[in-house]
């Protein structure tokens, strides 16, 4: 059990000391849409991606995407693109995961974002999830419900960013448009 | 049904009479702020604390305690209320823990006036806290929900208070903490607490006494910690003199359940005793924290805990140290394979580390580049000492976050240099450095490796810490030494150049022929003018060469023309499937072509065979090693650079030209020499001698 967010609220997760959020995950997941029309085999196959921008202050340095699955500095790692979404049962299809203690020094924020690349909009996806856990014990921080979600085709997810010493993370759940990271990059500047 | 939070999380509540219960490992003192519509809290008289326990709706205990109920009615809430945060806060004052990190999991419920649980919530992972904000009760259009906060306060209840906007912060937290301890001392007078019968298996509890004061003071005397609630329950309540000796043993035993200091209760001996056996609340929690499911229980003897030993200081110490590095500490289903891989895990590790150590160094000039434009265009800077201050203040900056970089650089170094000092020494023989004593206790292997050194890499970095170049065997590409003297700028001659190359290219010769089993890898040679005769003495003398290296023209023909004849045959069994229907004299051993001063000495006919050789050769084990300078076949123009592409291009001194596959940085390379005056390869070549004389 977690926060379930709807669109666009934002909610802070963040721990004073931030002590103890080593290590996070942004899971996705979602269910192939169901076959229409008269021929089965024509299928409405649903391609979402995560991605993951990294930024030293507000300016993008590395990008951790189904084309670029591990930062150069090897903090960041997607576990792979996932073209079709899984068979709908709760599990992650595609993953990024965040070593805090190895994001270089000059990173202030990471952003996760989620496309969907073949264009369907969130409203026809179906048992699409995006969620957020706390690497170090599994446990989920935030969870977003993304099909019905509404007319639109990327989600700005969350920031995790530095405060003090350590990281908190933060939720947006703001909703874009766009194919992949890139046609985001207008919408995250504004929440960085 | 209970509603388990996890932070963060809320949940409906259907009742506006609501009783809050927090049980403790250590008395805390509890109150709740109440919010407006933007969550602010106005003023003082909006906290509800032990100094002032009742506000319209609210009423919380009025000192500190190990178990509390804080009664909300949020239909008498004033209007202008949108939220109500319970927080907890550890009382100030000698013996008393000093964070909430060394006290076990608080633990809330929130339940309906009946009993019913509605929601709890085990606020987990709290550290240097000293006052945490556990619940939100919040008004959400019209109805109310609970959230779980957890949202900890190393500043205690002053930054608590301050972080909600209130501006007497300070006074209120102040005025909490005098009235807890006074409180506590007058705790007697007290009627905010009413015994928790709303607790279902309190009246079991209350009711169970009698019969269980026999068994008492056995169990109060055993060491182990209390399985069940109302037995503890039993144990303690009723307790008011004779067991009074016993309670602060049965403290030590709540306290197992804690990571924290148990010598801090052993300190205040006297009121401990007294003020357990008369307040119910304290006597109950070491029940009530087993009861609730969400809370972990710590198995450790709790008689150990009690002697002091481990500080928490030292875990946390072991959590800051990396692990000391082991040889072969990577997956693999051979040593040889484990090894291997942590080769390649220690490459991409240092690949990546200093990429990350670049990317901020490049940031920071950036910044910095941009910072002293910023302070040069800005009309009052330009001139004087604001300007001035302002270049500094960018270049302070710059400094400092190279300086974090360098130490998160330096930290990754350390920590791959001493992995590199054990996993050297820990290398086979294909894998070693010439130096390497495993050298010294040669024997022919029985087996083929998996994998060869070609040499070694390094940054500029860290030009200390040298990863080995491993290559998986059999080889896919041919290898060229270099022996041009363009791409180093001219620095040693170009006769001096050759022969270093000659030497390279020899020593991994060698080392091919040492880490095959007898008989399973040949070498042979082309040396068209035979200037390569004295690097090749180590091969020649030692005869571990399958033909005498090939001079002249004519002897370059007569050999590619064999090593042709056998890439065909071999081709042509592989794909007809039989293999074994070579003829006699084809010998199906993997071999090296060395082709020394290419292309000295060759014709056309004779390049186009050693393009079909780098092409086709390596499916088949013929593999080529070039010593030669590129310059020398300009004449060929573009027609070799096919050839050349397919070579994977080693230098024989050291050069910047390897590019890592993830980060693309450019790495020196160094071929593995043998260090002059050593004898390690004569020795090793006449084993390979002698072992490939004893098979035929």
């Amino acid at each position: 059990m977690s926060v379930n967010l709807s669109k666009g609220q934002a909610i802070s997760l963040e721990k004073k000391d931030g002590a103890t959020l080593t290590a996070v995950r942004m899971g996705l997941g979602w269910q192939a849409a169901k076959r229409r029309g008269l021929f089965g085999s024509r299928t409405r196959e649903i391609d979402l991606d995560a991605s993951a921008v990294l930024f030293a202050e507000n300016q993008p340095v590395d990008v951790v995407f189904f084309r670029h699955l591990v930062s150069d500095d090897g903090s960041v790692r997607h576990t792979g693109d996932n073209l079709v979404g899984g068979v709908g049962q709760g599990g992650d299809d595609e993953a990024i995961l965040v070593d805090l203690q190895r994001v270089p020094v000059h990173i202030d924020q990471i952003i996760f974002t989620v496309n969907s690349f073949t264009g369907q909009t969130f409203q026809e996806v179906q048992n699409a999830f995006c969620r957020l856990v706390d690497e170090t014990n599994g446990q989920e921080l935030a969870r977003y419900t993304l099909d019905g979600g509404g007319d639109y085709t990327a989600q700005i997810m969350a920031k995790v960013h530095r405060a003090g010493s350590g990281w908190t993370m933060t939720a947006l759940g703001a909703p874009a448009y766009g194919r992949t990271f890139q046609d985001l990059m207008p919408t995250i500047q504004q929440h960085l | 049904m209970t509603a388990e939070l996890v932070r963060g999380q809320n949940h409906p509540l259907p009742e506006v009479r609501l009783a809050i219960r927090i049980s403790a490992g250590a008395p805390v003192l509890a109150g709740a702020t109440l919010g407006d519509e933007n969550g602010t809290v106005p003023g003082p008289q909006w906290v509800a604390h032990p100094g002032a326990p009742a506000l319209p709706g609210v009423e919380v205990p009025r000192r500190a305690a190990t178990g509390h109920r804080l009664a909300v009615d949020l239909g008498a809430l004033p209007e202008a209320v949108h939220r109500v945060a319970v927080f907890l806060a550890l009382p100030t004052g000698a013996g008393t823990p000093p964070r909430f990190g060394a006290v076990a999991a608080p633990h809330t419920t929130v339940e309906s006036l009946d009993g019913t649980e509605l929601a709890c919530y085990t606020i987990t992972g709290l550290d240097s806290e000293t006052a945490v904000l556990a619940l939100e009760l919040y008004r959400r259009q019209g109805a109310w929900k609970v959230r779980a906060v957890g949202q900890g306060y190393a500043a205690g209840l002053t930054a608590l208070f301050a972080d909600q906007g209130l501006r007497e912060a300070a006074d209120v937290a102040a005025a909490a903490h005098a009235a807890a301890a006074s409180g506590e001392a007058a705790h007697g007078l007290s009627r905010m607490l009413p015994a928790p019968t709303s607790a279902p298996s309190a009246p079991e509890a209350s009711a169970r006494p009698p019969q269980d004061a026999s068994t008492a003071p056995s169990q109060a005397t055993s060491p182990a910690p209390p399985h069940d609630a109302s037995a503890s329950a039993a144990r303690v309540t009723p307790a008011p003199g004779p067991y009074d000796a016993a309670a602060p043993e049965s403290r030590g035993t709540t306290a197992s359940g804690t990571p924290g200091p148990t010598p801090s209760f052993a300190q205040q001996p006297e009121p401990a005793p007294s003020y357990d056996a008369r307040n119910p609340y304290d006597t109950q929690a070491p029940g009530a924290a087993p009861r609730d499911s969400g809370t972990r229980v710590d198995y450790t003897h709790p008689g150990r805990r009690a002697h002091g030993t481990p500080p928490p200081a030292a875990p946390a110490a072991d959590d800051g140290r990396p692990a000391p590095p082991v040889a072969g500490d990577a997956v693999g289903w051979s040593m040889e394979e484990r090894l291997y891989n942590q080769v390649w895990g220690m490459f991409e590790d240092l690949a990546r580390t200093t990429a990350a150590f670049r990317s901020a160094v490049d940031f920071a000039d950036s910044r910095l580049e941009k910072e002293l434009d910023q302070a040069l265009t800005d009309p009052r800077g330009r001139l004087g000492a604001a300007g001035d201050a302002a270049r500094e203040a960018a270049h302070v900056r710059r400094t400092q976050l190279v300086d974090q970089a360098r130490v998160a650089l330096d930290r990754d170094l350390a920590q791959l240099t001493a992995e590199s000092e054990v996993v050297e020494p820990a290398l086979p023989p294909a894998y070693a450095r010439w130096d390497n004593p495993v050298w010294h206790g040669y024997r022919v292997p029985v087996e083929p490796p998996m994998a060869l050194r070609l040499g070694d890499l390094h940054l500029p970095e860290s030009a200390s810490l040298r990863i080995p170049l491993l290559v998986r065997l059999p080889l896919e590409r041919g290898l060229w030494f270099d022996s041009g003297p363009a791409a180093f700028g001219g620095a040693p001659d170009s006769a001096e150049l050759r022969h270093l190359a000659m030497e390279a290219a020899v020593a991994l010769a060698a080392r091919l022929l040492a880490v095959h089993p007898a008989g399973d890898f040949a070498v042979q040679i082309i040396d068209p003018a035979g200037t390569g005769a004295a690097a090749f003495a180590p091969l020649t003398r030692a005869g571990v060469l399958a033909a005498p290296p090939a001079t002249g023209a004519a002897g370059v023909t007569e050999m590619l023309e064999r090593l042709t004849r056998r890439v065909d045959l071999v081709q042509m069994a592989v794909r007809g499937g039989a293999p074994e229907s070579l003829p006699a004299d084809v010998d199906t051993a993997r071999r090296l072509l060395i082709v020394n001063d290419f292309p000295h000495g060759f014709d056309d006919r004779a390049v186009t065979r050693l393009r079909y050789l780098a092409d086709e050769g390596p499916d088949v084990g013929v593999h080529l090693l070039l010593v030669a300078d590129r310059e020398d076949a300009a004449a060929y123009g573009p027609l070799l650079d096919p050839l050349w592409r397919s070579l994977m291009r080693l230098t024989p001194v050291p050069d910047d030209h390897f590019a890592d596959p993830w980060v693309g940085h450019a790495w020196t390379y160094e071929p593995s020499l043998v260090p002059a005056g050593s004898q390690v390869v004569h020795q090793v070549l006449t084993e390979v001698a002698r072992a490939r004389t004893k098979r035929s």
